[in-house]
């Protein structure tokens, strides 16, 4: 897994959901909806972080907790989306 | 309406100073412009600003009763007082006015503290009883009218409003840490407590008696509801024809006035509902007001001006944009004297800024129905919830909740998963009383990201915990539906509907609004019936929409209850802020007031600022922390936005 990548993850996440850059607010595997960092509305931000900043597009039927519930999902679901490219 | 304000001592001799009282009332002379009031005697003062609505000659407060030992000072309406004073009069009680205000001193004479179950309106007021050297404070059943009190040197100072206290001097501005934390979970602090630390309301539907140096309060009236599997159940017709008919004469007799009654029109089903019964008893120049935004997506002129050109009324509309709400917004804190966590109570200063410039000082409201007939998507969302826990793994059953929110992106999510998350919150204990309300308890709660240290240090307990404790005990045994219903009229609708989005942004235009919906005997009759007539399966505020079918457009009578809600942080953003908010924002201002954390704040601004899309929790944290800055530079630094 790309360290820049996930990094880029993470350092979204800390400045848009825990507005802070401290790194330990968040870790790696910490689930996004159970740690009540995302909203429902909150979602739609992290998809247009990764179809715009990270150039994925996400369809309809990937955006599921699965792909998109940690630093570490969203990290690896962008890399395996990019290999497929 | 009114303002009323006063002070009492343990001293029975002690004597107020007039001019402190005379500050007092100045304070909330928005609430009664048409002139003032003061009784002083040994051990209490009494004063009023008064809005004349009735016996416009001879209505000046105080007023007393025939042997001048009973005096009152008195905020509000009581709308039955026609036939409660006829009923006085054949029992030998003089009246020296033709006032509402009148009726209520000789029946508290005639049936001491049991007057108070008589009254149906709306009101706030003290009584003094000299003879017994007693003080009575009382307030209205579903908490209309504000009443509050403070304990001061050798006393207690009571007002309409807490900046006729503040304004007595004896009471320093400072904000109750639990209190933002009561507003960061239900939007306000729940009664008694107020934003300000030592000054306390009269919770509604309570009287207070101060006598002997003692102060003691108890319920007259609550909401109650009947134990599960006794509510009433009988024909649908039959109860839609007895509803309207207790509903047109709660309409009826809040006509009752000497001066011009008008009603706010915003285009739904309740607004319309009582504007068509009002047609019915009011000639061709029924005046009608509404507000417009420019965001199509929060805007009903549309279906406002289809209810107006129907019902022929005489239409005043006025369009609020995202400037409009910056402009007042000060105002709007310093009106409604708690922070916000939305702006929709700005726009309704404008709305009754036009009332007032209409030369109209009456308006009737359709505000109330969603909470006594069943109309909010929260009672729905715990419906689908409460079925949803019944089979907790189903993933068909919270998909009916992507039916209720068409307004938030909720779809876009897409998954069940999603959903689970959001509203799957509590599932597991469907007989918990707070059921309905935890997720969106827990939304709110996420504003709570941004408090400084500070704050969190100071702050005690749990704000849903204090909640749980003070619950009526027999609310375990009633039906889900109604305990959805009961947290809303304990919570939201007095603490923040009626007050900093009701009677304050009224009263900022000297406006009186009346409440057909919150009539008691309505209360009374739809809390007794099965939830079912109220949310027919899905479809809210069934027994409303059936009763008025017939009298109301067809488009109106069907549509989904759109929220009332107005732009929120997108007001305060770009180069035509004012200048306020970046200095209230600023790290300077948020580390001097120390209420959040100033890089958090910092990095929330600018989120917002460079964001194509916001969410809720963002734009609820923005208008909180931006609004709580507001109160602090106003109520505690004494800054004025003028």
């Amino acid at each position: 897994m790309s360290d820049a990548l996930r990094d880029q993850v993470r350092a979204f996440i800390l400045e848009n959901y825990l507005f802070t850059s401290d790194t330990k607010a968040l870790g790696v595997d910490d689930s996004l909806l159970g740690r009540g960092i995302v909203d429902s509305t909150g979602m739609l931000e992290i998809i247009f972080f990764i179809e715009e900043q990270l150039g994925v597009k996400v369809k309809d039927e990937e955006m599921i907790p699965e792909n998109l519930d940690s630093v570490n999902r969203i990290t690896a679901f962008v890399e395996s989306r990019r290999k497929a490219a | 309406m009114c303002g009323i304000a006063g002070l009492h001592f343990d001293d029975a001799s002690r004597m107020a100073d007039a001019g402190m009282l005379k500050r007092m009332i100045r304070a909330i002379s928005h609430r009664g412009p048409d002139g003032d009031g003061q009784h002083l005697e040994p051990g209490v003062a009494l004063g009023h600003a008064r809005l004349s609505i009735i016996d416009l000659g001879g209505g000046a407060q105080p007023i007393h009763n025939e042997d001048r030992t009973i005096w009152i000072t008195y905020n509000g309406e009581v709308f039955n007082y026609v036939e409660l004073r006829k009923m006085l009069e054949e029992r030998g009680h003089k009246f020296y006015t033709h006032t509402d205000t009148e009726v209520i001193v000789h029946l508290y004479e005639e049936l001491g503290d049991r007057f108070v179950e008589e009254l149906n309106g709306q009101f706030a007021f003290a009584i003094w009883d000299r003879p017994r050297r007693r003080l009575v404070l009382a307030r209205d059943r579903a908490g209309i009218l504000p009443l509050f009190y403070a304990p001061v040197p050798g006393g207690i100072a009571f007002a309409s409003e807490a900046k006729a206290i503040l304004a007595s001097g004896l009471v320093k501005a400072e904000l109750d840490p639990d209190a933002l934390d009561e507003l960061m979970t239900f939007w306000a602090p729940l009664a008694p407590r107020t934003m300000f630390r030592g000054i306390q309301q009269l919770p509604p539907g309570h009287l207070a008696v101060l006598e002997d140096g003692r102060m003691s309060s108890r319920p007259y009236w609550q909401w109650h509801f009947p134990a599960n599997g006794a509510h009433r159940r009988g024909v649908r017709k039959d109860l839609e024809t007895e509803m309207r008919g207790i509903l047109a004469d709660a309409t009826e007799i809040r006509l009752r006035a000497d001066v011009p009654v008008g009603a706010y029109l915003s285009g739904g089903l309740d607004s319309s509902s009582l504007v068509a019964l009002l047609k019915e008893r009011v000639p061709d120049t029924l005046q009608t007001f509404s507000i417009g935004f420019d965001d199509p997506r929060l805007d009903e002129s549309a279906h406002q001006r289809t209810v107006a050109d129907y019902l022929k009324t005489v239409h005043n509309h006025v369009q609020c944009s995202l400037g409009d709400i910056a402009k007042v917004f000060p105002r709007t804190i310093l009106h409604g004297e708690m922070p916000v966590l939305r702006t929709a109570p700005a726009p309704m200063q404008l709305l009754s800024g036009l009332v007032r410039r209409s030369d109209v000082k009456v308006v009737l409201t359709g505000e109330g129905a969603d909470e006594v007939l069943g109309g909010y998507d929260i009672f729905k969302e715990s419906k689908v919830r409460q079925f949803w826990a019944r089979n907790p793994r189903s993933t068909w059953r919270p998909a009916l909740l992507k039916r209720l929110y068409p307004y938030l992106d909720i779809t876009s999510a897409g998954s069940a998963a999603y959903l689970q998350e959001f509203f799957g919150i509590g599932l597991d204990r469907p007989e918990d009383p707070l059921f309905s309300h935890l997720p969106r308890w827990a939304t709110t709660a996420q504003c709570k990201l941004f408090w400084s240290d500070g704050l969190r240090s100071r702050v005690t307990g749990s704000a849903t915990e204090r909640l749980r404790a003070a619950l009526p005990a027999e609310m375990s045994g009633w039906h889900p539906f109604n305990r959805g219903e009961y947290l809303e009229a304990r919570t939201l609708l007095p603490s923040y509907l009626l007050s900093a989005q009701g009677d304050r942004m009224l009263m900022a235009s000297s406006v009186e609004g009346r409440f057909p919906f919150l009539d008691h005997r309505l209360i009374g009759f739809a809390n007794g019936i099965h939830p079912d007539y109220k949310m027919h399966v899905l479809r809210e505020k069934h027994i409303l929409k059936e009763a008025m079918r017939d009298r109301l457009p067809g488009s109106i009578a069907a549509r989904h209850k759109q929220p009332y809600r107005a732009p929120d942080a997108a007001a305060f953003m770009g180069p035509q802020a004012p200048e306020y908010v970046s200095e209230l924002m600023g790290a300077k201002a948020i580390s001097g007031y120390g209420y959040f954390d100033p890089d958090k704040v910092s990095r929330l601004v600018a989120k917002l600022g460079r964001s194509k899309v916001s969410n809720a929790r963002d734009n609820m944290a923005f208008v909180g922390i931006l609004s709580t800055q507001l109160w602090h530079a106003q109520f505690v630094d004494g800054h004025r936005f003028d």
